[in-house]
């Protein structure tokens, strides 16, 4: 056995340590605060449900059944259709938006940016809750376009799919335009301006060269509107007067109104396992379109 | 251009110098939806009548029954400790968190879990903390709230300083460690100062996402907690009254001024 | 589109899962044991040291109300608020009951946290002014033969209306449910909880409390019906919809109703010819509180018969209190008269009651069906 240095073995030890030192404590905290609690749920999805919250420990996988239910699914499919048309038009209003603040002169970007993000600042509450004031039949709009005779009578938008819809967009615009502004600036202009030169039209300029390579900004902004959307209760309670059910009501009802956790856990871990294939998606974007700018 | 109207003339000349164009259009249209809201929410705070939405003359007073709520002065004060420990905690045990991940591991699962928190919906979070509080018999309050705050304000501390040790090469560190200096001592003088803009902005980031988060709150609350947007949640739904409008628009000047402010020490750093 | 009640069965195409779990899930939870023993009381505890923390409804008793106990029992109260019945049970059961001592709920309500254990029975004998209730209100807050909770204030459901928006003043619980023309998303209806099912069960003929299922999937069709021509479900600001002119009919309370009169004196309250319900409020005691010597001194505060003529005047909701009555000023009954002459009609109604575990997640079922419809 060869001999060792005091400092050799000293530095071995800080070597060992170190690393415990450092990620130790907030990867302790992590398993407390979100390892448990998501295994919790996770078991919660086989248990029964307990009278006052809680559950009984009994094998049981009536949740899983109950959630084929027609209804569900129904919820389900209506839930994933609101999040995808707030995201589609998020990406519709943000894209031209990020492209024109990374035309814009630099300092002008700046402030541009920062218009974006003030309103996200903006307590998200107070956010939704200004569609009310501004949606509803006695409220602002209706009274200017009264006003102008636009039209004869007062209507209401308020309480609405649609109205849900706007809310999502609004409440997760900055979400979307931020990652794509992100990724336009990064774009070469030679590179947009070598295609025009080779003869291609702006429209396959932006089709063939422009949108692949922001392809990774669009997927990462929609996953940051599609994901908060999906999962969302306020917007539809207080933009859709209640009439517009969401998967994310029906988590917080199961929880805090019919308690069923067990059937809330098994609806809230279908998100997160529809949340794990996006970023799969998003992952397998990223490599191709980091893999073809290579090649 | 003597024809021409001041406005039409300057949009065109910043046209044509900026080479926009067409582009005025979406930045306008997209300026206009993200503000006209909050325009009539500022403007209908002054409203003198009791309604939110209908205009019934100018008036301070519901910026003097927002001053006299002592509720909501409350939940103010109860948030602001909330944003604080958990900012504590979040940026102590996210930088270790990220200077370790940087460091002394390459684990890509250790990386994807230290992120974990601030991927995962707020709604399964807040559900999984109130099942672990409910099942370790530990009472709600706005200490579980707190903590509940400082698990994923640590993943947003972990993304920012792990992308700003991202930039910087460990060289340093090793010579500090060469001329013998202890780990700890390195860290205190050579790793810390290096990544402290980054720290700072972490910080900051989790204050304004604890001060603002209703979801997680909402779920881990004790019976009588009340946080600012728990508060405001309630305000919202059992009936709207011009005090909200009036408390919007003292947030929107906040988080303005704290934004302008923010951008402008942002600019000032990078230019020297 | 199948109308029988979904509820689990269809197990089978889980069972594969099930193999895989090889877990061994042991039984925990349901220490709860019901007795419906009070607890002993301390006549001589010093109410200055003890504090309860007291939920109730938003705008549900006076502001000062702590100030009042403070200055005649010598006890603290902090108020907290819950929005609904069901805000009120998860925060109760959340924790199971920590950070609370009272709670006010209605009957339904109660009732399932009385029968869970969660609630102190009482001792009336601590209570001086128990004697000053309505007999027939006491009765509706007796769980096995023991009070549960101080009746607080009663009432029924009704329409509210704006006589000057529509046409004819309703009459029945059609008008809600199938709007005529003008109406249509103009009118709103309680969404959550057992009102929700109100109107549709008694446009039907039925029970308020019935637990039959052909009864129930009958309502709920009428329900699924009924959505599209609604402006919202609402159970929180219906009355301020009326006074903004929002809504022209919503599905009320009667008290709330009155708020909405106090504002705008065209708006009416009107008790459908098919019949509805008398609810019940009550304030009850947790048994996990360990200030019960305050929480009785806060009810007996209430039950006073100048303290509860004061609630009602500030509140505006019927109060099951005799003695109070005689103490409400003449010009509140006349301005109400759902506190006054129509009181009788409201007392008609029928007694709105628990309906146990299996049928409330019936009810709860039918209610994210027509709302997910």
């Amino acid at each position: 056995m060869p001999t060792r240095s005091h400092g050799g073995l000293g530095a071995r030890l800080r070597r060992g340590v170190e690393p415990a030192v450092l990620l130790g404590p907030g990867l302790l905290f992590y398993a407390v605060l979100v390892g448990v609690p998501v295994g919790l749920v996770t078991g919660y999805m086989f248990a029964r449900r307990g009278r006052f919250g809680g559950v009984e420990w009994e094998l049981s996988l009536d949740n899983f059944s109950r959630v084929t239910d027609s209804v569900y699914l129904e919820v389900f499919r209506e839930s994933l259709g609101l999040a995808l048309v707030a995201t589609v038009i998020s990406l519709a209003i943000g894209y031209p938006t990020a492209y024109a603040i990374a035309k814009l002169p630099p300092r002008w970007r700046t402030v541009a940016l920062v218009l974006v993000v003030v309103p996200f600042w903006t307590n998200f509450l107070i956010r939704v809750y200004a569609w009310i004031v501004l949606l509803n039949s006695q409220g602002v709009l209706n009274d200017v376009l009264v006003g102008l005779g636009v039209v004869d009578e007062r209507f209401t938008l308020l309480y609405t799919p649609g109205a849900v819809v706007v809310g999502l967009v609004y409440s997760y615009l900055p979400l979307m335009i931020l990652p794509l502004y992100a990724a336009i600036e990064k774009i070469d202009d030679e590179l947009l301006e070598a295609s025009t030169d080779l003869g291609a039209g702006r429209v396959r300029t932006f089709l063939g060269v422009q949108l692949p390579l922001t392809l990774p900004g669009v997927v990462t902004g929609s996953i940051l509107v599609f994901v908060p959307s999906l999962g969302n209760f306020v917007v539809p309670e207080l933009l859709g007067g209640g009439k517009t059910v969401m998967v994310g009501n029906l988590i917080r009802d199961q929880f805090l109104k019919a308690q069923d956790w067990p059937f809330g856990s098994v609806l809230a871990m279908m998100v997160v396992v529809l949340l794990v294939l996006l970023f799969l998606g998003q992952a397998w974007v990223t490599r191709r379109v980091e893999g073809g700018a290579r090649a | 251009m003597p024809s021409r109207t001041a406005g039409r003339a300057a949009g065109r000349a910043a046209g044509r110098r900026t080479g926009l164009g067409w582009l005025w259009l979406p930045l306008g249209l997209c300026a206009l939806f993200l503000y006209l809201p909050i325009l009539v929410l500022v403007a209908m705070s002054f409203n003198g009548g009791g309604s939110a939405y209908r205009w019934d003359g100018f008036s301070f007073r519901w910026y003097a029954e927002l001053a006299r709520d002592s509720d909501l002065i409350e939940a103010v004060v109860t948030s602001l400790g909330i944003a604080t420990g958990a900012t504590a905690i979040a940026t102590v045990l996210g930088t270790l968190l990220a200077v370790g991940l940087a460091r002394h591991t390459r684990s890509k699962m250790l990386e994807a879990a230290a992120m974990a928190p601030a991927i995962l919906p707020d709604l399964v979070l807040a559900i999984g903390l109130l099942a672990f509080f409910y099942m370790a018999g530990i009472p709600k309050s706005a200490l579980t709230i707190l903590l509940a705050h400082a698990a994923f304000g640590t993943a947003f501390v972990v993304a920012v300083v792990r992308a700003r040790l991202a930039g910087s090469d460990a060289a340093l560190e090793e010579a500090s460690r060469d001329l013998g200096a202890g780990g700890f001592s390195t860290f205190v003088l050579v790793t810390l100062p290096s990544i402290a803009p980054a720290v700072v902005a972490g910080a900051l980031l989790v204050f304004t996402l604890s001060l603002d988060e209703f979801v997680i709150a909402y779920f881990t609350a004790g019976p009588t907690t009340e946080t600012l947007p728990i508060t405001v949640y309630a305000m919202v739904r059992t009936g709207v009254t011009p005090e909200i409008n009036a408390l919007a628009t003292v947030l929107v000047l906040i988080s303005v001024t704290v934004v302008v402010v923010a951008a402008r020490a942002v600019r000032r750093t990078e230019k020297s | 589109m199948n109308t029988s009640i979904r509820r689990p069965r269809r197990a089978a195409a889980a069972a594969v899962l099930g193999t895989a779990l090889t877990l061994v899930l042991a039984g925990c939870g349901g220490d709860d044991t019901t007795s419906a023993e009070p607890s002993a009381l301390d006549p001589d505890a010093d109410l200055t040291e003890q504090t309860i923390v007291v939920s109730n409804w938003e705008a549900y008793m006076p502001d000062d109300i702590a100030e009042v106990v403070k200055e005649r029992t010598g006890a603290t109260v902090e108020v907290t608020s819950h929005a609904t019945n069901e805000d009120m049970v998860a925060k109760v059961t959340g924790s199971g009951g920590e950070g609370l001592d009272v709670v006010f709920g209605s009957q339904p309500y109660l009732e399932a946290l009385a029968k869970a254990g969660m609630l102190e029975p009482l001792d009336t004998d601590f209570l001086d002014n128990w004697g000053n209730l309505d007999p027939a209100a006491v009765d509706t807050a007796e769980v096995d033969g023991a009070a549960y909770w101080a009746p607080y204030t009663w009432g029924t459901t009704g329409i509210c209306y704006r006589s000057d928006l529509v046409d004819a003043a309703p009459t029945s619980w059609y008008d809600l449910l199938e709007p005529s023309e003008a109406n249509k998303g103009k009118v709103t209806m309680m969404g959550t909880e057992r009102w929700a099912m109100l109107p549709a069960l008694k446009a039907l003929g039925y029970s308020v409390n019935t637990t039959d299922e052909g009864e129930l999937n009958e309502a709920k069709d009428l329900m699924v019906a009924a959505k599209p021509d609604l402006l919202a479900y609402d159970d929180t600001t219906f009355y301020e919809r009326l006074i903004s002119g929002e809504a022209t009919m919503v599905q009320a309370w009667d008290g709330w109703c009155n708020y909405g009169i106090a504002e705008d004196d065209r708006i009416e309250f009107v008790v459908p010819e098919e019949g509805s319900d008398l609810w019940s409020d009550g304030i009850a005691v947790l048994k996990s509180s360990e200030n019960k010597e305050a929480a009785y001194a806060f009810i007996d505060t209430i039950l006073d018969a100048k303290t509860h003529a004061w609630v009602e005047e500030n509140i505006l909701y019927n109060i099951p209190n005799e003695a109070a009555l005689a103490e409400v000023p003449a010009e509140l009954t006349e301005t109400y008269d759902l506190l006054g002459s129509r009181r009788e009609e409201m007392l008609s109604g029928e007694n709105m009651t628990d309906v146990g575990d299996d049928a409330a997640a019936i009810y709860n079922q039918i209610i994210t069906e027509v709302t997910a419809s």
